[in-house]
């Protein structure tokens, strides 16, 4: 892109990114922590930082609508459910030393080899690359705000994926309550789960549709490559 | 900013969360890592979504709309994922994923009912590899 040449350098960093380093190392390591410690609840409390911490992240992004919606259904319901999760499976309080499989060092074997080369790719295609978030900010300020854009695209260009995410909400929802009603039948505990189960959806009011994004990441792919 | 910070940070959020897959033991757990990948992807959609309507002036806004999707898609995965495990959970008592082997390959061990369901599987493999 055009811009490429002028970006600056990465050893001059603004204000923003240096914040946006800061959360980084923060969320980073609050996801390292979840997905290490030996207490079960624990994790799904350190899950609660890395996924504050990406909403600050899309708040440094201009996407301000997405940082709140990330903030009330990830912070507020997923770790909610995932916490009922642990309790309804009678999760154990404190250490527990099988936390981890037998096949953690092939795990993360697979894991480095796989952020090592997905790090090189992405520095190589993107070294040159510079967001303009002034510019960004100034564009949304004069069309009411990055909400206000966010809500038009999405009830302008999206309304089909969007309805038709509605409809997929209402078939998890009818799943769940399935899924649950059937261990009723068998005899234990149905009102807890019951509860449980249609409350993940309620959240999920806000939209969606997968093959649409599959679709779309491979065009962002192209453009990067460009 | 740098396009590359936002898309490092995905990349490495992503393979803390494949680790988290891979490793972990507990059903709920692997559903954690499972919402840290897709927060990562989340991440990329919107690193790219701002570059993206400057640099090549999109006007669909589309990575924010399929942040939105990809939300919403997560919170149907983890309602229904875990009313799945609270049912294998109900069925077997256990939510610990490798005690859950009914459809694993016999090995020499105790499960010998899973010899009789295994044998011809193994067989069609052998047929196959030839």
């Amino acid at each position: 892109m055009t811009l490429a040449a002028s970006s600056p350098g990465f050893l001059s960093p603004t204000g923003v990114e240096i914040a946006f380093l800061l959360v980084g190392v923060v969320t980073l390591g609050a996801a390292i922590v979840t997905v290490t410690t030996k207490q079960l609840v624990h994790a799904a409390l350190w899950l609660v930082v890395a996924l504050g911490g990406l909403a600050v992240e899309y708040l440094l992004l201009t996407a301000e609508f997405i940082a709140w919606v990330q903030v009330l259904i990830y912070v507020g319901s997923v770790v909610v459910l995932l916490l009922f999760g642990l309790m309804l499976t009678k999760a154990p309080i404190g250490r527990s030393p099988d936390a981890d499989s037998g096949n953690r060092w092939a795990a993360l074997t697979v894991a480095v080899a796989s952020a090592a080369t997905l790090i090189w790719v992405v520095v190589d295609a993107f070294r040159t690359t510079w967001i303009d978030l002034d510019a960004a900010t100034a564009a949304a300020a004069g069309s009411d705000g990055s909400t206000a854009v966010t809500g038009a695209s999405l009830f302008q260009s999206w309304v089909l994926p969007f309805e038709a995410l509605s409809v997929l909400l209402l078939a998890a929802l009818v799943g769940a309550i399935v899924l649950s009603r059937k261990a009723a039948a068998e005899g234990e505990r149905p009102p807890r789960s019951q509860d449980k189960a249609p409350s993940g959806k309620d959240k999920a009011e806000s939209d969606e549709i997968k093959a649409a994004s599959g679709k779309d990441e491979a065009a962002s792919g192209k453009e990067g490559a460009r | 900013m740098h396009l590359a910070y936002p898309a490092v940070l995905s990349v490495l959020l992503f393979c803390t969360g494949l680790y988290g897959v891979l490793a972990r033991r507990n059903a709920i757990l692997v559903l954690m890592s499972v919402e840290l990948m897709l927060n990562a992807v989340n991440l990329n959609l919107v690193a790219f979504d701002v570059w993206l309507s400057q640099a090549a002036r999109d006007t669909l806004h589309s990575g924010q709309a399929l942040t939105l999707f990809t939300i919403a898609i997560a919170a149907a995965e983890i309602g229904i994922g875990l009313a799945i495990v609270l049912a294998v959970y109900r069925a077997r008592g256990t939510s610990d994923i490798d005690k859950l082997r009914d459809t694993a390959e016999a090995r020499p061990g105790p499960e010998d009912d899973d010899t009789e369901t295994a044998a011809p599987a193994m067989a069609d493999k052998t047929e196959a590899a030839a």
